[in-house]
């Protein structure tokens, strides 16, 4: 029918990335909010769940469901397999060089707290230094802390500057004989910074410190191989990365791994028991004592392969176009200012507004359907370092649109109009 | 702008939350206070000259959403001039509004009665109240910042993020 001529095939056709087709995998994204579609920005609080996940986890209890590593009978065998096909994929999707060197979590801050406290514990003492960034989320904060306190060590800090950038050099300074370990976050929360993890791990693997990397915003926006960035550990959560909560992963090289102590104490964790004395478990299962969330892990698994199945780079790709269109559109807007603005960025879009308070920028949005985060992001000392209370922040995810964007931008102009 | 948003965004509320009244420090005051709302990261200090039982003069400074800020201003008319016992009444009175427990018509609250549309929101209660907070810690000299996260069933500022 058409006249107009078609450009010839590319040699590698790359499928383009159908956002609505991915859209119709979430069932959630249906919703109407006060009568309007939802739009929802709030990925990097935590992303929503495709019919595969969802599915994945009713199959569980629906087929194949009894607790797992005990049985001889059929059902346990059955869960058991399923349960250590996911440790297999996440080793895969994070190209980790064994299964073993995958401890299954709640999540990253428990993950972050299992390492401070048992590296931590038999690392760090009197006088040492664990060194941090200035953009951590709490949890990548605290169980540091606790440990400093603890074992009279002191957490050291490398700033930030005003585009929300860690300085390497400076990293590399505070990097000193009494540094033990280093714990950085991969993609900042708070302002969406991508930080130069492969570099600080080698500035640090130089000087002989192993590095603990929070990839909480990393995995579920851009692809992860932990042995080529040189991370000694790296956590993530699975319900940032399309999977259910209450899961998370805790990557350590084995050499490192076998060397801790255990975390907690329990079944699954020993090899043998007597009340003289117990011997432990293997990796990983030393450190997963306990039942574990048997039905949340395999559906984690099924979250892992749809990630995969659409493939990080062409997320991240995707993610990136949706970021510099909210952030030229955003930084249009009179009075508007984009907080964090560092070269190499990633999904997260934090902003004030002259005159309009984020919590009141936050409800307003809300009445229109569009969800995004207003607070301090559990990143209070980076609110500290640019002097605000609280920012407004909008997170993507594998299935927000242009037209979100819009929506965002639209929203934005009605808050604007009401409080000024 | 839909008619939810109006009903909690009244013009009046709007109107204090822009201007602000009673919004500076008071060098001479008798008693002040700081209140902390660490899910939005509101600070307010509420400053009081006392005459006896009766708040002579009430003022307040800070940064905060539209809420607070028109919830601080709008107290401080309310209560200038009345007792201590006066002043908890009132903010009883105004507790019970914003939570949905009383009667929209108390004719006790005069204008505080704008603040109706906050129980369609529960999580702005604690912008509202943060102010109330704020005197009753002054009227009561506590020495310590008060948080809205002593008060209230969820604390919401802990969440992931
Ligand atoms: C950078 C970062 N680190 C750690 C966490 C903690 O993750 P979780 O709450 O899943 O343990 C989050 C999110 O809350 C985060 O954004």
């Amino acid at each position: 029918m058409s006249t107009v001529a078609r450009p010839a095939p590319a040699a590698t056709p790359v499928p383009a990335y159908d956002v609505a087709a991915i859209r119709r995998d979430f069932p959630i994204l249906a919703t109407r909010v006060y009568g309007k579609p939802l739009v929802y920005l709030d990925n990097a609080a935590s992303a929503q769940k495709p019919s595969a996940v969802i599915d994945a986890e009713r199959d569980v209890y629906e087929k194949c469901y009894a607790n797992i590593h005990r049985g001889v009978h059929w059902l346990s065998v059955h869960a058991t397999d399923a349960y250590d096909a996911a440790r297999e994929k996440t080793r895969r999707f994070l190209n980790a060089a064994e299964a073993r060197e995958i401890v299954f979590v709640r999540g990253t801050t428990e993950a972050v707290n299992l390492v401070a406290q048992t590296y931590g514990r038999t690392h760090v003492g009197p006088g040492d230094e664990v060194l941090i960034t200035g953009l951590e989320h709490h949890s990548n904060i605290v169980p540091w802390q606790m440990l400093c306190e603890e074992r009279k060590a002191r957490l050291a800090v490398a700033p930030i500057n005003d585009a929300g950038e860690v300085d390497v050099d400076v990293f590399a300074r505070l990097l000193t004989p009494r540094t033990r370990i280093v714990s950085v976050a991969h993609l900042s929360n708070a302002l969406g910074t991508v930080l130069p993890v492969r570099r600080m791990a080698e500035l640090a693997h130089e000087r002989g410190i192993p590095i603990f990397v929070d990839g909480a915003q990393a995995t579920p926006r851009m692809p992860v191989d932990v042995r080529e960035l040189g991370a000694d550990f790296y956590a993530f959560s699975s319900h940032k990365t399309y999977g259910p909560t209450g899961v998370g992963v805790l990557y350590g090289r084995a050499e490192l791994l076998e060397k801790m102590p255990p975390y907690q104490g329990g079944g699954d964790m020993i090899r043998s028991v007597t009340f003289d004395k117990t011997t432990y478990n293997k990796l990983p299962h030393k450190f997963e004592a306990g039942t574990p969330n048997i039905a949340g892990g395999i559906a984690f698994g099924a979250a892992l392969d749809y990630v995969t199945g659409i493939g990080l780079e062409r997320i991240a790709a995707h993610e990136h176009d949706l970021l510099v269109d909210a952030t030229e559109k955003l930084q249009a807007v009179d009075g508007l200012r984009v907080v964090g603005t560092a070269r190499e960025k990633a999904g997260v879009l934090s902003f004030v507004i002259d005159g309009v308070h984020p919590h009141d920028i936050g409800t307003v949005l809300d009445r229109h359907g569009v969800a995004i985060r207003t607070g301090h992001h559990c990143a209070q000392p980076v609110m500290d370092r640019y002097g605000l209370p609280a920012t407004a922040r909008a997170s993507f995810g594998l299935y927000n649109t242009r037209d979100e964007v819009d929506a965002l931008v639209g929203a934005i102009h009605e808050a604007i109009r009401m409080f000024r | 702008m839909s008619d939810d948003l109006r009903d909690l965004y009244q013009e009046v509320i709007l109107d204090h939350s822009k201007r602000p009244r009673n919004f500076h420090a008071m060098p001479g005051a008798d008693r002040k206070a700081e209140g902390y709302n660490p899910l939005c990261g509101d600070r307010e200090t509420v400053f009081l000259d006392l005459d006896g039982d009766v708040l002579k003069d009430v003022s307040f400074q800070g940064a905060g959403c539209a809420i607070s800020t028109a919830s601080a201003s709008m107290m401080t008319e309310s209560v200038k001039g009345k007792t201590r016992a006066e002043a908890d009444a009132l903010f009883a009175r105004f507790h019970a509004l914003i939570t949905g427990e009383g009667d929209g018509g108390d004719p006790e609250l005069g204008k505080l009665a704008v603040f109706s549309g906050v129980r369609e929101y529960p999580v702005r209660v604690k912008c509202a109240t943060l102010p109330w907070h704020t005197l009753k810690a002054a009227l009561s000299g506590e020495a310590a910042p008060v948080s809205t996260e002593s008060e209230g069933p969820a604390a919401e500022s802990g969440g992931a993020q």
